[in-house]
């Protein structure tokens, strides 16, 4: 493994690992500050006892997204000295401003965890309500620093230099709305379906339980409207990327010749040698709606783009392939459960449903992870598009596949305890012990 | 009196971010640092403070190194990349150390309370938070010594090795790791109201304390040899007889306040001294981020990114000191019960 293949591994697992972390953390405050809510309206011990499992649900995610999100922001430099150096000054402040929502998520999470009974009930609720806004805030300045490095602006070049920096208009670059619209809606998407689906199988075994019924209700109700919602922004991020980058759009669809009127490639196998995409189903004119609207527009293939700026066309297309097909699969769940619910069944009762729920289970996390090897692998061989490539960034220190298999190997352990911790801990049925203290208010203060 | 341009402005922020963080996030690992030596009669109840104290805080206090990170590669770019590529090794390391504190110290609050399992986690814990605060001692002490190159020559080790393992660095490594044990001895006098354990951090606190003083005049005796920077600012300046006697003065008042178990004064002098050490080290390399040759002003990035950072700063400060403010009085205002 040469330096730099070792020095993307090392990004790419990072942030493969990290982005599980933040999309918890984004979705799972959420929950955790509904339970709390429907536990202070209703004054149903089991909402009191989800919002603790979900408050200790987010305080093991949170704390490793934490530490992996400090090992990305050095990571920045460790591997990619030159472009940090160059891009710093230009895309930074959305990290800057990060920089403060974290702090604001991090100080409310301390008072939310350890403030049960040094609080109001009002007050409480509300550290939790500012932790599930600064978790959104935080995760859409990153996004909007990421989507700089697909659409760079906010500077001229000059000489190899940038000149004219200007880093409002870098914030505003142009795909800063759908990309940042686009993962929060991910996060909540899988945050919601990854605990409804854990509750749903649980379900299946104990179909009674009102505690996993509860949750299956909260969880449908974050992640189900997400879902709904996501292909709408998807539309819009695909649009974006075909204006903006219309190589990552070619590689995404394995469209190889550009031509009007062009088809939808489904599925497939693309080769870049013989540039075409084998075994996939076409459908007539959708890729030139889909991409500009109009069913004679005319897409721009592979090429048109020089050989040595294709990206990975095979991981890239079905990478896209998986995402698409695992979101569509969560929308229509939803669809599903919204038609049950609004006949009025009960939907902790519907075996079908619940099997369809608890199938959805990783769906959410595996879209987020092949979405974003779609944006990542999609943009080589840039690091900032059209303006840097990744060799060109990369450190000059040899033996980089020593912390990468270290790191690799590091997390493969964390990942191993926290999903352990998870189930033990937060989604596991309460026991009979559990459940006399859940309504015992005097054993449960105690 | 040098110009207060925006890239000042910044490095001192930078320099205070990282004071923040060595006199809250400091606290924390050594803490760690008391759970691995805790020991005697109270050893149990002993962890059970450090993990009261800790607990709601230490991300919040985390959040600092992110700020003078952040800071640091926005606004002094060159540098960064320079000390990314150069310290590659001991900054790796240091984020080992960061992940292992963080992670085992939470999955020890939230596994199973049975002893073995507690004890595993207990253990990682500890001797992260002891190799950490070396490890980022290092890193400044390599800063100090003005020995990161602008581009790595050489072998492997002369490029990337020998710049941080060297006598002056690992004194600092040192001192980083004696004064967050100082710190977390001093403030956990305060933490209860058992005089059993305030005595047994009381008696930490001396022996830490004397440990920084050790670490200090050991670094010191190093500097006057290999560090000129540093010998000279601390001994030859206008303000050096002033520091001096500061720093002195307030390593004695904290003394004198654990001798009488006076310890909210203690609680006091302790930080600021801790900030006084760090501040003169930014003021011996003043007007340089990384000596002998990068200056603030030549680091910096354009005026209009300062401009704005330095705004977001202020934006940010209005929103984070109430916020801490408040975490500080929910959790620190009444002593934990252990």
């Amino acid at each position: 493994m040469n330096d730099l293949l070792a020095a993307r591994s090392q990004m790419g697992m990072s942030l493969a690992f990290h982005i599980i972390f933040a999309v918890v953390g984004i979705g799972m405050p959420l929950l955790m500050v509904l339970a709390e809510r429907r536990w202070l309206t209703t004054g149903d011990m089991v909402y009191l006892e989800l919002a603790k499992r979900w408050a200790k649900g987010t305080a093991i995610m949170f704390a490793v997204g934490a530490v992996s999100g400090t090992v990305l922001s050095f990571e920045l430099g460790l591997l990619w000295p030159h472009f940090m150096e160059f891009a710093g000054p230009i895309f930074g402040m959305p990290f800057s401003l990060e920089g403060f929502a974290f702090f604001v998520e991090a100080i409310f999470l301390g008072i939310y965890l350890y403030g049960w009974d040094r609080l109001s009930g009002r007050a409480h609720l509300w550290a939790g309500i500012v932790v599930a806004l600064s978790g959104v805030l935080s995760g859409i300045f990153v996004v909007i620093a990421n989507a700089w490095m697909n659409t760079p602006t906010g500077f001229t070049m000059l000489d190899g230099k940038p000149v004219g920096i200007d880093p409002i208009a870098a914030i505003f670059n142009p795909a800063a709305l759908t990309q940042t619209i686009h993962m929060t809606l991910a996060a909540y998407a899988a945050t919601g379906f990854g605990v409804a689906g854990i509750h749903a199988f649980l379900l299946l075994r104990k179909p009674m339980n009102t505690f996993h019924r509860r949750a299956l209700t909260i969880a449908l109700l974050v992640g189900g409207p997400a879902a709904l919602l996501q292909p709408l922004s998807g539309d819009r991020s695909a649009k974006m990327v075909a204006r903006h980058q219309p190589a990552k759009l070619a590689a995404m669809e394995g469209h190889f010749r550009t031509e009007s009127a062009a088809p939808l490639i489904i599925g497939g196998l693309p080769d870049p040698e013989s540039g075409q995409t084998r075994f996939a189903i076409r459908i007539p004119y959708m890729l030139s709606v889909l991409a500009h609207g109009d069913p004679q527009a005319e897409v721009t293939g592979l090429d048109r783009v020089p050989r040595d700026e294709w990206p990975n066309v095979l991981l890239v297309h079905l990478s896209f392939q998986l995402m698409v097909g695992l979101g569509t699969f969560m929308m229509a769940i939803t669809a599903w459960a919204g038609w049950l619910a609004w006949r009025g069944q009960e939907l902790a009762e519907h075996r079908g449903l619940l099997r369809g729920v608890a199938l959805a289970t990783p769906m959410g996390f595996l879209a987020v992870e092949a979405g974003w090897m779609v944006t990542e692998l999609g943009r080589q061989p840039w690091i900032i598009h059209g303006v840097m490539r990744t060799a060109d960034a990369v450190t000059p220190m040899p033996g980089l596949v020593v912390p990468f298999t270290f790191f690799t190997l590091l997390y493969c352990l964390l990942s191993v305890v926290v999903v352990w911790l998870m189930y033990r801990q937060i989604a596991k049925s309460p026991t009979a012990e559990d459940w006399q203290r859940i309504y015992t208010p005097a054993l449960r203060d105690a | 009196m040098p110009e207060l341009t925006p890239a000042l402005l910044i490095a001192v922020g930078v320099v205070a971010a990282l004071a923040a963080y060595l006199v809250m996030a400091g606290a924390d690992f050594g803490g760690g640092v008391w759970d691995l030596f805790a020991t005697g009669p109270r050893r149990k109840r002993q962890r059970a403070l450090i993990t009261e104290s800790i607990g709601p805080i230490w991300e919040a206090n985390h959040v600092w190194l992110i700020l003078a990170v952040v800071l640091l590669f926005v606004c002094f770019p060159a540098a960064f990349a320079r000390l990314s590529v150069s310290l590659h090794i001991p900054l790796t390391l240091m984020l080992v150390g960061i992940v292992l504190r963080g992670s085992a110290f939470t999955f020890r609050t939230y596994d199973s309370q049975r002893d073995d399992v507690q004890q595993r986690w207990g253990v990682l814990f500890s001797w992260a938070s002891l190799i950490t605060p070396v490890l980022l001692g290092v890193v400044a002490g390599t800063i100090a010594a003005g020995d990161i190159p602008v581009r790595p020559s050489g072998t492997f080790v002369q490029a990337y090795v020998h710049p941080w393992l060297r006598p002056f660095p690992l004194a600092i490594g040192a001192l980083a790791l004696a004064l967050c044990a100082y710190l977390a001895a001093v403030y956990l006098t305060m933490e209860t109201d058992d005089t059993d354990l305030q005595d047994d951090f009381r008696l930490r606190a001396f022996i830490a304390g004397l440990g920084v003083f050790v670490a200090a005049m050991f670094a010191l005796v190093l500097a006057r040899r290999h560090v000129p920077l540093v010998w000279q600012g601390l001994t030859a300046t206008v303000w050096a007889p002033g520091y001096q006697v500061g720093v002195a003065a307030l390593a004695l008042i904290t003394f004198a306040a654990l001798w009488q178990r006076r310890y909210r004064l203690a609680r006091v002098a302790a930080p600021i001294q801790a900030v006084l050490i760090l501040g003169g080290w930014a003021l011996c390399q003043y007007p340089y981020v990384l000596p002998p040759d990068l200056t603030i002003a030549g680091a910096a990035a354009p005026d209009v990114t300062l401009e704005l950072v330095l705004a977001a700063l202020a934006l940010g400060f209005v929103v984070l000191v109430p916020s801490l403010v408040y975490l500080f009085r929910v959790f620190k205002s009444r002593p934990q019960r252990v």
